[in-house]
């Protein structure tokens, strides 16, 4: 992982969102990495939850908010109820999902999936994915 | 014991033998579950974000619809509606000015007055009826049957929730123990099944499943109970995807626990649905005659 | 809990003290898409409309608030309160903020009933957006036909066929509940599939229905309807005005 700070960077004002959003405080982690050693998802994210923690304290808006991170978590909430420094990581995914979808963007387009598909799912999955990943 | 119950979306469709066999179970040990005469979706899954109050009016107006019967518990058996409807509640009382905003937008409602507790079946099995009064209702014991249980996330996390230990819950195993059945400790029980990554991620739920019901499987148990309808289709239903993508993958019966408890207690009738579930369990329960 | 009683003009209630001439008289203001219009008190929003020299080439049709073609949206002035109505049932009041919605894109699945399969998600299927209701109750509110469309909804959600068609049946495709859903949910064309599936598959079929189709089929009627084609309208209309009609 390679990041470039520049000044710019790291007054962004995302990670204050991120902080007003989720209702945790960012800087509050110290790394001990306890959220991404019990993270089920962990396989299919590209930062793991605690670079991410890393990215937002340092600012970096772009590679974060770009990032797969937030939309392959599951808000099974492991990472909050081991955090040693009780951080609401969950929630701080949260907060990511929302800063982008609230830009007016689906991340899942419920129209665009297919019928088959449709077929099968329970509404419990529907209505727990568009909550997640629909604006 | 009699309470208010909110049984959500899924207990009527996909669920609904799990509905048929809390029912079933409910009315041999005395609990009577009146359902609310009004509901709606308690949205499954909780806004954990400071400022989205507009998700939060879903589980309001479910509280307000137990309020409104006067109920003072309000009894959920599907355990992310548990999850959602326990949160706001909490939230509620945590943060009263949030509450209140609600209740002003909610101008064609009376107030939710903030005094509904949120209890979900399996704790009014533990703490109201007693593991032991369940055990004396066994008729049929599942003897020999090996059982891991599979709690999933949201009945134990986050932590304010949780009427179990979150990293080590024993309930579903207290009552697979009293009905006579092996309880299979497994590590992997508390660990998430992908929740709703299955609508466009199903490939990963693939190996979620895969990682579970091995895990399972290799710790001697035959079939997994658990109470999420969520964790259920994810575990039963997308084991067709770990087969497919998996050659060397074997399917596994996943049941609700509370279709094993309808089977040890005698109940019979049209509860069981045996015949919705992807992997058929029938097999298994007639090794052991217990159908 | 309740913010303000609702507005009940004070123009209207001094409207019918008036006497009928004094009535006539009377004009009110009424402001169409921002701008000022003297209109007569006793006018329909549509007919205000109208008067103001507004032609309706859409957004009009049986003016008698049952094709819901003129469903409209207004503000009362000092009201932070959109209201929804019908234009062609509805009074306009002095201090109203008009326009029209002429039409509504809605969502529409396309879909062959005779080839749905009814099961308990056969709504959930073509309409998967319901999912996204958060029970808001905004579509509820702004129902011209005091509907309880947010129920409809979760009773299709939850895949109650038969009580999204009950609680929808009186619904007349407006498109008012859409307009103000922020889940982007089309509620009457869903009201309208759970009234389509309830007919086809879930409630009985008549018997009096099927005779008929099968006396029409055989012919019975034929002749009758022949002498329908050909006759002049002098008594097409002494034959219409001599037809069967329910009892009062």
């Amino acid at each position: 992982m390679r990041i470039i700070l520049k000044g710019s960077k790291v007054k962004s004002k995302l990670t204050e969102k991120v902080e007003k959003i989720s209702g945790q405080n960012i800087f509050a982690c110290y790394q001990c990495g306890k959220c991404s050693a019990g993270c089920p998802m962990i396989d299919s994210m590209d930062y793991m939850p605690n670079q991410a923690m890393k990215l937002l304290q340092m600012g970096a808006a772009e590679e974060i908010i770009n990032s797969k991170t937030m939309w392959m978590c599951a808000s099974c909430h492991t990472c909050s109820v081991r955090c040693p420094r009780d951080i609401d990581l969950s929630a701080v995914m949260e907060a990511l999902r929302l800063i982008y979808l609230r830009t007016n963007v689906n991340k899942v387009e419920p129209s665009q999936i297919p019928e088959e598909e449709l077929k099968d799912l329970p509404q419990i999955a529907l209505v727990c994915n568009f909550r997640k990943m629909t604006r | 014991m009699k309470y208010a119950y909110y049984p959500g979306c899924t207990l009527k469709s996909y669920a609904d033998n799990l509905e048929s066999s809390v029912l079933a179970v409910a009315e041999k040990l005395g609990i009577q579950m009146e359902e609310l005469p009004h509901w709606t979706c308690c949205g499954t899954v909780f806004s954990q974000a400071d400022d989205d109050l507009v998700h939060q009016i879903a589980p309001l107006r479910i509280l307000l619809d137990a309020q409104k019967v006067g109920a003072k518990k309000l009894l959920v058996v599907c355990s992310m509606c548990y999850n959602t409807l326990k949160q706001a509640s909490l939230l509620f009382e945590k943060k009263p000015d949030k509450l209140e905003t609600l209740n002003l937008f909610l101008d064609d409602e009376d107030d939710y007055l903030g005094e509904v507790e949120v209890v979900h079946f399996l704790q009014v099995l533990r703490d109201e009826v007693g593991i032991e009064e369940i055990a004396k209702q066994v008729v049929r014991p599942l003897t020999g049957l090996n059982v891991a249980p599979y709690y999933g996330c949201l009945l134990l996390r986050p932590q304010e929730v949780a009427f179990d230990e979150p990293e080590r819950p024993t309930v579903i195993e207290e009552i697979l123990v009293a009905l006579g059945a092996e309880a299979i400790m497994d590590p992997l029980k508390v660990e998430c099944c992908g929740s709703y990554q299955t609508v466009n991620n199903k490939e990963i739920i693939a190996d979620r499943t895969r990682t579970i019901i091995n895990s399972a499987r290799s710790r001697g148990a035959e079939m997994i109970a658990l109470d999420c309808p969520l964790c259920d289709f994810n575990l039963d239903f997308r084991q067709k995807e770990s087969e497919k993508k998996y050659t060397d993958f074997f399917t596994m019966p996943i049941l609700y626990y509370t279709q094993l408890m309808a089977l040890a207690m005698g109940i019979n009738g049209d509860i069981y649905g045996f015949d919705k579930h992807y992997v058929d369990p029938r097999p298994l329960l007639k090794e052991y005659e217990l159908i | 809990m309740k913010i303000m009683e609702k507005n009940s003009s004070a123009t209207e209630k001094e409207m019918k003290e008036k006497k009928p001439a004094e009535v006539e008289q009377a004009f009110i203001s009424v402001y169409i898409m921002g701008k000022e219009h003297r209109v007569p008190f006793g006018l329909t929003i549509m007919k205000a409309m109208e008067y103001a020299g507004y032609r309706f080439v859409r957004g009009a049709g049986c003016r008698a608030g049952f094709c819901g073609a003129c469903a409209t949206i207004y503000r009362m002035k000092g009201d932070y309160k959109l209201e929804t109505a019908l234009a062609c049932q509805t009074t306009a009041l002095d201090g109203m903020y008009l326009t029209q919605i002429p039409f509504m894109p809605a969502n529409k699945s396309v879909y062959d009933i005779e080839k749905l399969n009814p099961d308990i998600n056969s709504i959930l299927h073509l309409y998967p957006e319901i999912a996204r209701c958060v029970s808001c109750n905004m579509c509820t509110r702004s129902c011209p036909q005091d509907l309880e469309v947010m129920d409809y909804i979760q009773a299709a959600l939850r895949g109650d066929t038969e009580e999204a068609a009950r609680l929808s049946f009186d619904c007349i495709q407006c498109g008012l509940c859409t307009v103000r859903c922020m889940a982007e949910i089309s509620h009457y064309h869903v009201g309208q599939l759970a009234r389509r599936l309830y007919g086809k598959y879930y409630s009985p079929t008549p018997r009096h229905l099927t005779e008929r189709l099968e006396e029409m089929d055989e012919g019975k009627y034929d002749e009758a309807m022949d002498e329908l084609v050909v006759m002049d309208k002098e008594n097409l209309k002494k034959k219409y005005w001599k037809r069967d009609m329910e009892v009062k």
